[in-house]
């Protein structure tokens, strides 16, 4: 068992992780790898009334995320790691060599970003880390939900209007 | 942003939010039933940030005036948004899992205040769902 999703989404814990991911894949566990939650209790306790009783959240900064991966990784429940933008995650790929595959679950419309998918916006900086990640050997594709289809990156960046 | 009103000269109550066109379908039902959509704003959450969806809920219930927030699932981001100006504002009032019995009970409340009208169409929301069948 262990990680079968590992997710950037903005919008961390929502609907579509809790639901339309939590219920199919049968998830008992989510990894909420952020800096800045982890350091507030009351970020803490915010998304930890979100999540539903079956399911166990744990909290972490990259570091501590680097340092336990081992340990998410051979829980004997599904689960799904969630970092809230691409720098995170790609801080934590550095380190954990593990992870083959990334998902962009939701990075949404804000200055400087481009649309690429209704789902997915990206400055130029962020399409460079992507290229990164994939350019080290994971995969990154782009599905907000599981009923719909895994865009590979390189659709991804091409746009909607290909 | 989507925002949408009902035509009445009524001052908004309360702030509607979902997911996809959940809100807008819910203050529909609720003009075609009653009349009374100019009660609630609708607002849809589609292709926000979570700073986005918070900062455009202040702004409608600042407004407004409203003091309300339905949302439509605990777990939801418009949920966590919603906590967040509880946490600077802690005379709002948060219902979420709302339904369309909630929403008929509120705007018919004759209750002193909003917040009371929501807790109580809280209530009625609850009651209102029942299993028919073996």
């Amino acid at each position: 068992m262990g990680i079968h999703l590992y997710r950037i989404d903005d919008r961390l814990i929502h609907g579509q992780v809790v639901v339309g991911w939590g219920q199919p894949l049968n998830i008992r566990f989510l990894v909420l790898v952020d800096d800045l939650v982890a350091s507030s209790d009351w970020e803490k306790d915010l998304y930890r009334m979100a999540v539903p009783p079956e399911m166990e959240i744990y909290f972490a900064d990259v570091v501590t995320a680097i340092r336990n991966h081992a340990q998410y990784a051979s829980d004997p429940r599904p689960g799904i790691l969630i970092t809230g933008d691409i720098s995170s995650m790609q801080r934590l790929v550095r380190e954990v060599k593990a992870i083959g595959s990334v998902n962009l679950g939701g990075i949404h419309h804000r200055a400087g970003r481009a649309e690429k998918l209704r789902y997915v916006f990206l400055t130029p900086e962020e399409e460079h880390q992507l290229r990164d990640l994939e350019a080290a050997g994971v995969e990154v594709t782009a599905q907000d939900v599981p009923s719909a289809r895994a865009r590979p990156l390189s659709e991804v960046l091409e746009g909607e209007s290909r | 942003m989507n925002e949408q009103r009902g035509g009445g000269p009524e001052k908004p109550l309360a702030v509607v939010v979902g997911h996809g066109e959940f809100a807008g379908g819910l203050v529909s039902a609720v003009g075609q039933i009653c009349g009374m959509a100019d009660k609630l704003v609708v607002l849809s959450m589609m292709g926000m940030t979570p700073e986005d969806i918070e900062g455009t809920i202040r702004e409608q219930l600042t407004r407004t005036g409203a003091r309300v927030i339905f949302t439509d699932l605990p777990a939801g981001s418009a949920t966590l948004a919603a906590r967040r100006i509880l946490k600077d504002d802690p005379g709002i009032v948060l219902v979420s899992g709302v339904n369309l019995a909630t929403l008929l009970d509120f705007v018919f409340s004759t209750a002193a205040s909003p917040t009371e009208a929501a807790r109580a169409a809280a209530e009625r929301g609850k009651a209102s769902l029942i299993v028919v069948g073996r």
